[in-house]
């Protein structure tokens, strides 16, 4: 093992204030029991999951309840044992509706686990893949891409390298740090076991500057490992945690424009997705649990709380004392690319990293005027766009113009909203142009 | 010889061997027009509103004589601009009913409550991606405007944060249809007086809660109006095909949804 200061760092980004000394200290509890789950069916990008219980079941903990149907997809377990209340609608911190199975949890809880695996060191590739598939493993970054068809990348691709995303650049969270901190050794089976599957040499494990402690606990857990693992120290920027930033910073290649870090031989996974890989393959347990930050200036206790899929934002905030104050916004997610959230009873799910929530002393309220051509979002933008010619492409309606003007490039970092000093809404507007290419191109292949 | 001349002379020639060209070229290589094109496109309005579903009106036009489409599809133009048309054609005109925009949601700001404080752009379709919008109801009309903007003729106004189609004005081209991201604007015959003013699906109680002119779902309508109104779920919906006209229905519902003329 080798640690080493990265040397190339990414042109643009923002340094917003990071607070994440509110629960960076606060050691991984655990919730304590919930009796009401709404697990939803599409916690992940792609098919919603197929429910394969029905009404008035009995579930044991850990038990399939839901399989993937498709390419692209994922199966959900039960996280507590109990009755299958209801197959029913819900809204998700998005905003939009999904369907999810309601868990009335029993008294006497039966556990069930995922057929064993004697030893991952000899286990075939394919048997470990299909583990990271049936336990329904998804990238727990924020994405929630199925990592069983990131971890088998076709054949023409070669991947050479493995890179751990621990950057959490987001302000506030701090679920993947105490991730680091305290179970380094775990992810450190989890790194060698994806690296197993991936068939490479090089794992490189990304770490911004701003988490010594975290570094200091992974280069002890990695101390025994060969001079092919890397612990690479990233300086302190936002979006570092964005997976092309994150490979220029690493391995200083590019990405190419629409292209996928596979097409430079880069795969790149969260730190709760290879813990997440260890727990299926040598715990045999299911994802059924994530580690959540419940933190920001208007909660009295904040906390990193492991949390069973399906609990109501409204419990995990009354585990942590309740509301300190008034909060003004309740953000899912860190405050850059987070959603607001209208509703308390939304249930937390794979990719929520952490629930911010802001007195209003944090939050501004603002209008927005018209561009004054400053252009310092065009120095932050990390994906070298132009936001603010975007923004006014958008705002006239002219959807091909933004097009081309890289309106699909955009990761939406927020970078360049944050540095408008006229308080444009730039995200959203990319994001409002986005789902109008989005609709059109589905309308022209229904045509099709 | 003077350059004035010259000059004269040359470009004085080059003008009349390609007047020359163009005029036996047009009548040698001329491509026979259906002159009914022409007709067609005057009897129609020349709005271009896109609401038959072509791009403009001579391009309708050309749909009738080579698709053999209906030609009663322009709703600005309505039964005399479908009479002039058959008359071209020698057809029948057919029945051409005159429709309207209704808005389906009665929740102004007074009556239904806003649950979050919205802060981005004012777009209907950018509030509505944004967790679902401010307004309580998740079925009801956001009131940022998306419809009255891409009117083509200003028949939408904006009253107390809720959309309100002008009867007269409107044109039937269903561009607000499609602008609304809620789907609350329908295509309904101007000759129907009620309308159950809502869309949510929700359930009584808590449609209760959020808004003060919500539909129920207490089916008293069902049994006064027979077959013009059926439920969809927890909701009471008109079957426009045979519109209600018992006057009763407005006073007798609970959740005072049902109106005249909205």
């Amino acid at each position: 093992m080798k640690t080493v200061h990265s040397k190339f760092v990414f042109k643009g980004g923002v340094h917003p204030d990071y607070h994440k000394e509110l629960s960076a200290g606060s050691a991984i509890e655990t919730m304590p029991a919930v009796f009401h789950l709404t697990v939803p069916l599409s916690m992940h990008l792609g098919a919603p999951a197929k429910p394969v219980v029905k009404h008035g079941d009995t579930v044991k903990k850990n038990q399939l309840i839901a399989e993937a149907s498709g390419f692209i997809s994922a199966p959900v377990h039960a996280p507590i044992g109990g009755k299958v209340a209801a197959i029913t609608d819900t809204v998700a911190a998005s905003g939009r509706p999904c369907a999810a199975i309601l868990i009335e949890a029993h008294d006497h809880e039966e556990v069930e686990f995922l057929p064993p695996i004697a030893d991952w060191h000899f286990a075939d590739q394919q048997v470990l893949l299909n583990r990271v598939a049936e336990a329904g493993i998804v990238g727990m970054g924020g994405a929630g891409f199925p990592t069983c068809v990131k971890l088998a990348p076709p054949p023409e691709k070669q991947v050479d390298t493995l890179i751990l995303n621990g950057a959490e650049c987001e302000p506030y969270l701090t679920s993947d740090h105490r991730m680091m901190v305290e179970h380094a050794e775990e992810l450190c089976i989890g790194a060698l076991i994806a690296r197993r599957i991936l068939g490479v040499k090089k794992v490189c494990v990304a770490i911004e500057d701003n988490k010594p402690d975290a570094i200091e606990a992974l280069q002890k857990a990695f101390a025994g490992l060969d001079d092919d693992v890397e612990i690479s120290i990233l300086r302190t920027s936002y979006p570092h945690g964005s997976e092309k930033h994150q490979i220029f910073a690493t391995t200083g290649r590019e990405v190419p424009r629409g292209g996928l870090p596979m097409d430079v031989g880069c795969v790149v996974e969260n730190i709760s997705t290879i813990y997440a890989i260890y727990d299926a393959v040598v715990n045999h347990q299911p994802l059924t649990h994530r580690v959540v930050s419940v933190t920001g200036d208007a909660i009295t206790r904040p906390a990193n709380l492991r949390v069973p899929f399906g609990t109501a934002y409204a419990d995990l905030i009354a585990v942590c004392g309740g509301v300190k104050g008034k909060a003004a916004k309740v953000v899912s997610g860190g405050p850059m690319m987070g959603f607001t959230v209208s509703s308390l009873s939304v249930p937390v799910t794979k990719t929520t990293s952490g629930i911010v929530l802001l007195s209003e002393d944090r939050v501004s309220g603002y209008t927005s005027q018209a561009c004054i051509s400053c252009g310092r979002c065009v120095e932050v933008c990390p994906m070298r766009i132009l936001p603010s010619e975007l923004s006014q492409c958008i705002e006239a309606d002219d959807i091909e113009g933004a097009e081309q003007a890289c309106l699909m490039d955009c990761l939406e970092c927020g970078s360049c909203a944050y540095v408008c000093p006229a308080h444009r809404p730039l995200v959203h507007h990319v994001r409002r142009a986005k789902a109008i290419v989005a609709a059109k191109r589905a309308e022209a292949a229904a045509k099709k | 010889m003077d350059p004035i001349l010259t000059s004269t002379v040359c470009i004085g020639g080059v003008g009349l061997v390609s007047a020359v060209a163009l005029a036996v070229a047009d009548k040698f290589l001329s491509v026979p027009e259906d002159p009914r094109i022409g007709q067609i496109t005057a009897c129609l309005p020349g709005a271009n509103c896109g609401g038959c579903g072509f791009a403009g009106c001579s391009d309708y036009a050309r749909a009738i004589l080579f698709q053999g489409l209906g030609v009663n599809l322009c709703s600005p133009g309505g039964a005399d601009c479908a009479k002039a048309i058959a008359a071209v054609m020698g057809c029948e005109a057919g029945d051409v009913e005159k429709q309207v925009a209704v808005v389906l949601c009665g929740g102004d700001e007074t009556e239904a409550i806003r649950r979050s404080n919205y802060n981005g752009i004012a777009d209907c379709a950018a509030a509505h991606a944004t967790a679902g919008g401010d307004k309580a109801c998740t079925y009801g009309c956001l009131g940022y405007g998306s419809c009255a903007r891409i009117c083509p003729v200003n028949a939408i106004r904006m009253e107390r944060g809720l959309a309100r189609v002008d009867k007269e004005a409107c044109i039937t081209c269903g561009k607000c249809v499609k602008a609304c991201p809620r789907k609350l604007i329908k295509l309904v015959p101007a000759k129907a007086q009620i309308h159950v003013l809502c869309r949510n699906k929700d359930k009584g109680p808590w449609v209760k809660q959020i808004c003060g002119v919500g539909c129920l779902g207490c089916r008293i309508c069902t049994k006064l109006a027979g077959d013009a109104i059926t439920m969809e779920g927890f909701l009471a919906v008109v079957d426009y095909t045979q519109a209600p006209t018992n006057e009763a229905l407005i006073d007798t519902c609970p959740g005072h949804c049902i109106r005249k003329n909205a």
